[in-house]
């Protein structure tokens, strides 16, 4: 069971009732529950949607699922007459490793989500939401499952909620294990029984989603996020986090630190303050050797580069992305070849295999990394690697791709002489992996 | 759609907005190289080949997903692009198992195009190729998975093209495989199957050598044989085909039966018999000499003189001693036009009978009859691609006329078609119709009366009375309709339903038949009571010129009934097997000569006293009608040592029986004087007109008309023949062109149809099936394989 | 009172299925959880479970297959009572995941995806299960154990193999 970890340099917003049992109903209609929602319909049927769009704008809040699309922006472009049923769809197939943050939230907070995608739905004029939990978070979704039936039974979902005269039913639902389901149109393919494969887009979900009508979809976080953004006001939430980057973040630290764990801190918090302050600094008192900052997804950065702020736009500008908000640190020990390896192995692995350069670049990195990892490398490969994941940048089919290229990239540009130092002999780092595991790595 | 105006590559271009990006460059010359593209089926964007710089996009774009748009910008090639499929070929190339020399795609993949086009030669890895057995998936469906660069155009193929979805993609990612769906472990065999209509469509989309046909498959390289066009033989759609063709000792083999060029009237279509049932012109029960039944009752194998010969002078002392009227001529269904035409020709003026009929398998005499005096209201196929909607009473197009099925669901699916199906069975073509009505047993009558307004036989026609004025409402309230007919509508009951559909103004009418010539033996006057173009033979027109009998002949069962009472001299049998069709008591005949011209020794063939080997459809030039009444092309692919056209053992009988034979074909130029050179037998290649072309030319005539010319006849057809005013150039440039009967009205009521439809399934093609080794391979294993739940279309009659 | 005569599920299961295929708009919707939850009964998913899930969702036994392909978790081979999934991916990895797996691989005497031969236990070395907080971690069936050294895998395996370990489906 997760622990929960605490440090004074946290802003409490949606860990706010962490640790007191919200999961239980009574509890979290104790700790202000189902009041946004309220708020909201207060404002009236003509006025409200209006209202809670404006106010997510004004929050600031930007998509907690990696790409940090602004959340009030992204429901303002459902369209408000529609054919066909609107739909509300919360991501929570948290696959990126290195990521663990929705899992707390569904633990400790279930219905801060079931809450939030109420107020989406309200927000876009949707009768029916849709939770999906990826496959292994099966208590989890327990947890959930009786959020929302604890829910129907006090009449917060159904029929006529909180008086508005609106339905609203929430639907939970779990995945059977595919990282590639964690892309929005992917995520709705599964949802409609199918394999796992992306749409080609345009359309985009606000406009053709699930079942071919009109979605927003949003990380769990995003989601939960949203009845703290409704009670506090756009402005107050937006003032705590930094510029164009608004709020607080769940952000996940974990690897070579001597407190990981799940802290949330504001957006723009110093990250080299966030592994040495909040998460404790490197375990053991080891040496820093490099980060990858929100998710393995993430080009790595050098102990050098960590002075830098935990927003989507500071990350951007330091050559690598906030992506997910786990952070991952690894300490001298750390074989960058190794390291490099395990990541391609795992997007490899998920790949859905729909297209090209995804399907069979994944692959080859993995097979040549791995003749590297085994002592049977030329320099030729680095630069094969290299050219590979270039070739990959931008050429796929969905963005999982670019997720497997960059962090190679980053690896083979800012690690290059020790990949070819580890050709020539010289291996650096401690290996974990041993060769005879890796015949049984390819899962 | 109004036009919007793009440039691509600096060139200024227009279509119509919505266009794919990759169609408009098409239309404009500009190829974007493409793997999982295929036009009208769903968008994968998965191969990443048509990727293309488009400005103000941040990253390469697929031509194959983006409509053109009001001022785009796009640029096809450049470096950028270039290395973009570059790469991409690099990456399919390391698992690609690179055994071009024997892999039956190399010389027609796109893989290798691609590769030679881009250069993508040097290797990159050292890893092993994954490697995997070849599957054996049908007689027919072989799959290399190694070669397979997972376009999934089979999978649309098979699911959105065929509707009976047998192929999938299992596994991901670099496991990621195409599945067919007769998985190893629910297999006999334990090895995987596809259980499915093996139409062989997805062997035709794949890009690669991935999948491949059974019948053609290590036989030979591509550029080793010759291609020609030529008309399928098989069923009434007539789907045009590409007949490859190597030389043998005896002849001129067929190869492989595909559809690469898809400028036919089937566009992308061809069904499993087009494409592996041309084997039966190899069978070894082929017959390939003359034979003459001796007095002890045994065939004797004799000169095509002698043949001849014995033939004309016995045809010929039985009319003088007998009259014509105790002649009869039964035609057959898979003869072109001229021959079908000649046929009846011959019968009537040289043998001076009406005594003439075939296996009718629908009624075109009524259909002609009641469109008689109506001007644009019959449906091309070439319409069932197109129409809005269309009302299909009867017959079941999947297993009959599978063409004109692909042609529907693909109307359906690409231009949201409505269709309206009525049947006494729960035909497969239901998937798609917006209703189906099912009709009573034999409602078919009752149906057509129903429609044209009489309330009163509603029972008779459906149980659900809701279902069946709901079904009429609805088709009444359509604007631009095909009326597709099954041959279960005949007599006054398709006249009735034609009748209904006259009131819809924008209505047009097919009706379908079962053969690739059918349509054109009706035409061509293969009938007891119609000379060709359904005229009267009491009213004979044009034909007057030709002092032909006047009074109706005996139709096919009269003539039997006639040879059983012995008064039947002789009987002339063209490509048809009456004896099998009909159940016709052999004994029927023991006291008329028979002449019997044909492939194989059939049940009739076994009865004859003469015995002339025939080519078959692939081993001739000509012209066949569809269903559908659209004219195409016949032109010579295989030849066999031995065997002679129809036509050419029609003008030698005549010519035997002292016929005067510019009369019969009025070939050559008109010089007073001339005599047919009836030429002699030169060597192993029979049965064609050109290799008279050095004789004519030396005489100073038109080289290609011979008296064994088909298009002498054509001209003669296009003179007399009412609606058959057909463009010379439009033939012989292969394109389809649709005819409409030009029939007289008649008064005639109750005449007798004689309609006996094949019965054919997708498996089965009359007695030409009987001898394709492929096609009775391929019903043996979808009768054998353990179905597990395809409702596949095939029933599995014999 | 399935709606499928001689369902190969318990009856619980079966009315639970019965139910599912309502909640949603479409119910092919309801196949991936299906597939999951008819693993979870029969231990994974047997050509009997992919016909009857086909049948009640009206969907070629071939559209069960591709989509049951594409899922990880689900298996078309039984696995152990309790299938151990160790984490490897790169938190895991950097707080003794391959430690873990190699000491399990070990304590078990089988590999990857292998069966003990009493067939209590399975192994798997899965990717990231959503734990990296509190990594190593492993998942046996559905639940986690975390923050985990070699002496407590054994303690969990222990109690696995007493009956006494957590196992909520
Ligand atoms: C390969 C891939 C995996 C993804 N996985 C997840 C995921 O597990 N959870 C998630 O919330 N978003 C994931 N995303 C992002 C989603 O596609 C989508 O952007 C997000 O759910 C939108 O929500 P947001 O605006 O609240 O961030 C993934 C994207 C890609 C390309
Ligand atoms: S995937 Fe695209 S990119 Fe490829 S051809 Fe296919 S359509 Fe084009
Ligand atoms: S499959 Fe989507 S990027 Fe590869």
């Amino acid at each position: 069971m997760p622990t929960l970890v605490s440090h004074p340099d946290e802003v409490k917003v949606i860990s706010r009732r962490f640790g007191q049992g919200a999961a239980d109903i009574e509890k979290y209609i104790e700790l202000d529950g189902y009041k946004a929602v309220q708020k909201a319909i207060a404002e009236g049927p003509e006025k409200m949607p209006a209202w809670i769009i404006d106010t997510m704008k004004a929050s600031g809040l930007r998509g907690r699922g990696g790409a940090g699309f602004p959340t009030g922006l992204k429901w303002s472009f459902v369209p408000k007459q529609s054919e066909k049923p609107k739909y509300v769809l919360v991501n929570g197939d948290e696959s990126e490793p290195g990521t663990c943050k929705d899992h707390v939230i569904f633990l400790e907070d279930p219905h801060a989500v079931i809450e939030g995608t109420m107020i989406a739905g309200l927000a876009i004029g949707s009768k029916m939401g849709f939770i999906y939990l990826r496959g292994e978070y099966r208590y989890l979704l327990k947890i959930m499952e009786k959020a929302v039936a604890d829910a129907y039974a006090k009449g917060f979902l159904g029929k006529n909620i909180f008086g508005s005269g609106l339905d609203f039913d929430v639907v939970t639902q779990s995945g059977a294990g595919a990282y590639e389901v964690g892309e929005e149109s992917a995520l709705m393919e599964s949802l409609e029984g199918k394999r796992g494969v992306p749409r080609i887009k345009p359309p985009f979900p606000a406009v053709v989603g699930l079942y071919g009508g009109p979605t927003v979809i949003n990380n769990a976080e995003t989601i939960a996020s949203a009845p703290h953004i409704l009670l506090m006001g756009g402005e107050a939430y937006a003032k705590i986090g930094s510029e164009r980057n608004g709020g607080t973040r769940l952000f996940g630290i974990s690897g070579h630190v001597e407190r990981p764990g799940v802290y949330e801190l504001p957006m723009g918090y110093n990250l080299k303050k966030a592994i040495y302050d909040v998460a404790g600094g490197i375990k053991d008192g080891k040496k820093l050797k490099a980060v990858v900052p929100g998710g393995s997804s993430c080009p790595v950065l050098l102990p050098e580069e960590i002075d830098v702020g935990l927003d989507f736009d500071q990350m951007g500008k330091a050559g690598t992305m906030l992506g997910s908000g786990g952070i991952v640190v690894l300490d001298e020990t750390v074989s960058i070849v190794e390291f490099a390896l395990r990541t391609i192995a795992f997007y490899q692995h998920e790949s859905c295999g729909w297209c090209i350069p995804c399907r069979e670049g994944t692959d080859w990195i993995k097979k040549t990394l791995t003749r590297v990892y085994n002592g049977g490398g030329s320099k030729k490969d680095v630069a094969n690697v290299q050219y590979l994941a270039e070739n990959m940048m931008g050429r796929t089919f969905c963005p999982l791709g670019d997720a497997a290229a960059m962090p190679t990239l980053g690896f083979v540009k800012k690690f290059r002489k020790e990949f070819e130092d580890y050709i020539e002999g010289n291996k650096a780092g401690t290996p974990i992996i041993t060769v005879q595991q890796l015949v049984g790595a390819g899962h | 759609m109004p036009d919007v105006k793009f440039t691509v590559d600096g060139k200024q271009l227009t279509a119509p907005a919505g266009t794919l990006l990759i169609e408009a460059c098409k239309s404009a010359g500009i190829e974007i190289p493409a793997f999982c593209y295929y036009p009208g089926l769903s968008l994968q964007a998965a191969c990443r080949m048509c990727v293309v710089r488009i400005e103000k996009m941040p990253k390469l774009q697929t031509a194959c997903t983006t409509p053109v748009a009001e001022g785009m910008v796009v640029t096809s090639e450049s470096p950028e692009i270039a290395q973009a499929r570059k790469s991409t070929l690099q990456l399919l190339l390391g698992n690609h198992p690179l055994d071009c020399p024997v892999c039956d795609a190399g010389g027609e993949c796109e893989l290798q195009d691609m590769t030679f086009k881009y250069g993508a030669g040097e290797s990159l890895y050292a890893e092993a190729k994954n490697h995997r057995e070849e599957q054996k998936w049908s007689p027919v469906v072989y799959f290399d998975r190694p070669r397979c660069i997972l376009c999934y155009r089979c999978v649309r193929m098979c699911g959105e093209g065929m509707d009976v979805f047998a192929l999938g993609i299992q596994n991901r990612g670099s496991s990621a495989v195409i599945a067919p769906n007769v998985p190893a472990q629910m297999s006999p065999d334990h090895l995987a199957h596809v259980d499915c209509e093996q139409c062989g469509m997805c062997i035709d989309a794949c890009p690669v050598g991935a999948l491949t046909s059974g019948a053609y498959r290590y036989k030979t390289r591509p550029w080793e044989m010759n291609h020609v066009t030529t008309v399928c033989t098989h069923c009434g759609d007539g789907c045009k085909t590409t007949l490859g063709v190597r030389s043998t000792s005896d002849g001129a083999e067929i190869v492989r039966g595909d559809n690469r060029d898809k400028s036919g009237i089937n566009g992308d279509f061809l069904c499993n018999k087009g494409r592996y049932a041309f084997d039966f012109a190899n069978a070894p029960e082929r017959i390939t000499a003359p034979l003459i039944r001796q007095t002890d009752g045994r065939f004797k194998e004799v000169s095509w003189e002698e043949a001849f010969t014995h033939a004309g002078r016995k045809l010929r002392e039985l009319r003088d001693a007998r009259g014509g009227q105790s002649i009869g001529v039964l035609g057959g269904n898979r003869l072109t036009n001229e021959e079908a035409y000649l046929l009846q020709k011959f019968a009537r003026t040289v043998l001076g009978t009406n005594n003439i009929d075939h296996h009718r398998t629908a009624d075109y005499v009524t259909f002609a009859q009641t469109l008689a005096e109506q001007k644009d209201r019959t449906a091309s196929w070439r319409d069932t691609q197109t129409i809005p909607a269309a009302l299909i009473v009867g017959g079941d197009p999947t297993n009959q006329a599978p063409g004109t099925a692909w042609n529907l669901r693909t109307d359906v699916r690409l231009n949201k078609a409505r269709l309206y199906i009525a049947n006494t069975a729960e035909i497969k073509l239901r998937r798609q119709a917006k209703a189906f009505l099912q009709l009573a047993p034999y409602g078919y009558g009752a149906l057509a009366a129903y429609l044209a307004g009489d309330e009163a036989v509603a029972q008779s026609a459906a149980a659900d009375a809701n279902a069946l004025t709901s079904f009429r409402d609805a088709v009444k309230a359509e604007e631009k309709l095909l009326i597709l007919i099954g041959s279960e509508l005949r007599g006054t009951d398709l006249r009735r339903l034609i009748e209904f559909g006259l009131t819809i103004p924008g209505a047009r009418f097919a009706l379908l038949s079962d053969y690739v010539n059918s349509r054109g033996a009706a035409d061509m006057g293969l009938l007891p009571d119609m000379l060709p173009g359904f005229t009267p033979v009491s009213a004979p027109g044009a034909f007057a010129e030709q002092n032909l009998p006047t009074a109706p002949g005996l139709d096919l069962l009269e003539i039997f009934e006639a040879a059983g009472r012995g008064e039947l001299s002789a009987l002339y049998v063209v490509n048809s097997n009456p004896i099998a069709r009909y159940s016709v008591d052999p004994a029927a005949l023991k006291n008329t000569f028979v002449v019997v011209q044909e492939m194989f020794f059939t049940e009739t063939a076994k009865l004859a006293d003469v015995v002339l080997p025939a080519a078959n459809l692939y081993e001739k030039g000509g012209s066949v009608t569809n269903s559908y009444g659209d004219l195409q092309l016949v032109q010579k692919a295989g030849d066999r040592a031995g065997v002679r056209s129809d036509f050419e053992m029609i003008v030698r009988v005549a010519d035997k029986m002292g016929a005067d034979i510019k009369s019969l074909v009025p070939f050559g130029k008109a010089q007073p004087g001339l005599r047919a050179d009836m030429g002699q037998s030169r060597g192993a290649q029979a049965g064609e007109a050109d290799r008279h072309a050095v004789w004519l030319t030396a005489n100073n005539l038109e080289p290609k008309l011979s008296p064994f010319d088909p298009w002498a006849i054509l001209d003669e057809i296009q003179r007399l023949v009412p609606g058959y005013n057909l463009l010379r150039l439009q033939l012989l440039s292969g394109n389809d062109q649709h005819l409409e009967p030009e029939a007289a009205a008649s008064a005639v009521t109750n005449r007798r149809d004689l309609v006996l439809p094949s019965g054919d399934t997708l498996f089965t093609s009359g007695t030409l099936g009987r001898f394709s080794a492929t096609l009775n391979e391929t019903r043996q294993y979808q009768t054998g394989e353990p179905l597990i739940q395809i409702h596949t279309a095939a029933e599995f009659g014999s | 009172m399935s709606e499928i005569a001689n369902s190969i599920f318990t009856p619980a299961t079966a009315a639970r299925f019965d139910h599912l295929v309502t909640i949603y708009p479409v119910k092919r919707s309801a196949l991936v959880p299906m597939l999951l939850y008819a693993q979870d009964e029969v231990g994974y998913v047997s050509d009997a479970v992919v016909t009857e899930i086909a049948q009640r969702l009206d969907l070629l036994e071939l559209d069960v297959r591709n989509v049951l392909s594409y899922y990880s978790m689900l298996r078309t081979k039984p696995a152990g009572r309790y299938n151990v999934q160790v984490c490897t991916n790169i938190s895991c990895m950097l707080r003794g995941g391959y430690e873990i797996l190699d000491h399990c691989k070990h304590k078990l005497g089988i590999g990857h995806k292998e069966v003990t031969a009493d067939g209590t236990f399975s192994l798997e070395e899965v990717e990231c299960i959503g734990a990296c907080c509190w990594a190593p971690a492993i998942q046996v069936n559905y639940d986690f154990h975390d923050n985990l050294t070699t002496v407590k895998v054994d303690e969990i395996l222990e109690t696995y193999r007493a009956g006494q370990g957590k196992d909520v489906k």
